[in-house]
């Protein structure tokens, strides 16, 4: 399976490197799980997206090359199922003062967490607050289980929301933008907009205006989240996606957020929305 | 184009000088069109160090978002235009103007301002993702961007 995105020019003004970038990816990409899931790589950009000038949207996988696309494709070699093994162990594990687990709750995980991937960041309308998948996770952990909360970006935690992911993979990712969490949307699409740091340089100056250019050896792409958590080959490890963003928007030499906050719950909820059309696809592998 | 024996006269010339004078970031004078007109330490660039300070990373690493023909760097991006010619298109001042602040020559650039120490959101100490703590540097230091100027300078085809 090879796959490379071809990007015509040398990125001469930011938006002539846009238009260039939308035209010539390449749409043959196909990434099929185990030889019999299809996954959506490439889709009409959602209809949020029109100002933006972006009309296709494209996964992380499609901008990546060779071992690290074939790796993703087969789940007996993609090295984040160890992970997810650990997952289905905790599942059923009793944790906490109420002497509960998930399996307690939620029964067959393959049954109760299809879909769930999909549509998270989500509102919980009994608490009143958006809930990123991670802080859902916890908030059963201290609130139905009696039990700690994991650390938001620890590899229990991002072993978790693969295993929860991957019960969504194939279905397309459908995050709602509107009613209650209109203005948490609009927070985060401000932040997506915002050059941060003293390299002032904002998600979309490298994810929006510069996807398919190299900013050195880093093959930009459209910074889309419906692969994670990612297992990044370098760390050997499973990255949770608010990990991601405070790795680069430290990168602009900038103080970040911390994980878990408001800021980077509305944040992710924005750059979500940006992949709605896209199949859910973690846990993807990165180099 | 400056000739390499004049540039070797400038430094044997200036090299004496004791304490140059150093503009602040916050002094750089930038005419109508972005150029500034006096170098920034007072004294005259050193190409080989200009390429040294765009080839690394950590330092001004130009060669993240841009390609030159004569450096030998491995993985050269593209978000910025290639820089070969860059001196037959662009005075030195109008060079140095770019490198200290290129907002001032292309609005709204991608390309970081290396001559500044204001204006930012959420300044961080280098890449520790923490808050800066005091003044900022500026990314370069009034030499390297003479120095990088001058290599630039050299680019003419
Ligand atoms: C200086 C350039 C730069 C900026 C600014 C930047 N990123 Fe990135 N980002 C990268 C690079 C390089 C990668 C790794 C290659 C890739 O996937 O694009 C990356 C990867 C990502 C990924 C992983 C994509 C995948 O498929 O694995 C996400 C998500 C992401 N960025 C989101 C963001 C968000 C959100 C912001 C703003 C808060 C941001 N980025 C700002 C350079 C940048
Ligand atoms: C994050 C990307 C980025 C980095 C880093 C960067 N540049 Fe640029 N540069 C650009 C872009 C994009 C342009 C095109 C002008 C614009 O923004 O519209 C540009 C334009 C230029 C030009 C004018 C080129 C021409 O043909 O007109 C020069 C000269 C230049 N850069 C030099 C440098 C030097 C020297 C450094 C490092 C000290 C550097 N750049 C670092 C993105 C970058």
């Amino acid at each position: 399976m090879t796959n490379r995105i071809f990007k015509s020019g040398l990125g001469l003004l930011g938006v002539l490197a846009m238009s260039g970038a939308a035209a010539a990816q390449d749409a043959e990409a196909r990434l099929v799980l185990n030889e019999e899931t299809p996954m959506v790589t490439v889709a009409d950009a959602p209809e949020h997206m029109a100002d933006t000038g972006i009309r296709t949207i494209y996964s992380g996988w499609a901008f990546r090359t060779g071992t690290t696309q074939e790796l993703q494709a087969d789940d007996f070699i993609n090295p984040a199922f160890l992970a997810v093994d650990e997952a289905i162990v905790a599942w059923d594990e009793v944790d906490g003062t109420a002497g509960e687990s998930c399996a307690n709750c939620h029964g067959d995980v393959e049954e109760s967490m299809a879909g769930v991937r999909a549509v998270y960041p989500r509102w919980n309308e009994e608490a009143g607050e958006l809930r990123t998948l991670a802080a859902q996770i916890n908030n059963c952990r201290t609130e139905q289980m009696g039990a700690e909360p994991y650390k938001y970006d620890g590899s229990e935690m991002t072993a978790m929301e693969a295993l929860i992911s991957v019960q969504s993979r194939g279905m397309p990712v459908n995050v709602a933008i509107d009613g209650p969490v209109a203005d948490i949307w609009e927070q985060g699409r401000e932040m997506y907009y915002t050059r941060f740091g003293q390299l002032e340089l904002s998600c979309a100056n490298c994810h929006e205006q510069n996807y398919g250019n190299y900013i050195r050896a880093d093959h930009l792409s459209q910074g889309q989240i419906n692969g994670f958590p990612t297992y990044r080959l370098k760390q050997n490890a499973l990255i949770q996606t608010q990990n991601r963003f405070r790795g680069c928007i430290r990168d602009t030499r900038a103080e970040t957020y911390a994980v878990g906050s408001p800021e980077f719950d509305a944040l992710e909820l924005y750059v979500a929305s940006r992949g709605n059309g896209l199949s859910v696809e973690g846990p993807a592998v990165r180099p | 184009m400056r000739h390499p024996a004049i540039l070797a006269a400038g430094v044997a010339v200036f090299g004496t000088i004791v304490a140059a004078d150093v503009v602040a970031p916050s002094s750089v004078v930038f005419g109508d069109y972005g150029a500034v007109e006096m170098s920034l330490s007072g004294q005259p660039g050193d190409p080989v160090s200009g390429l040294a300070v765009m080839e690394t990373k950590g330092s001004g690493n130009c060669v993240a978002c841009h390609q030159i023909s004569t450096s030998e760097a491995a993985f050269q991006g593209n978000v910025g235009p290639p820089l070969d010619g860059v001196g037959g298109r662009w005075s030195t001042e109008e060079l140095r103007g770019i490198v200290a602040n290129a907002k001032m020559v292309f609005p709204d650039s991608v390309m970081p301002s290396f001559y500044r120490v204001d204006g930012y959101t959420r300044p961080g100490d280098a890449f520790t993702g923490k808050a800066a703590a005091g003044e900022l540097d500026p990314l370069l230091t009034a030499q390297q961007i003479e120095d990088v100027v001058a290599y630039l300078a050299t680019l003419t085809d």
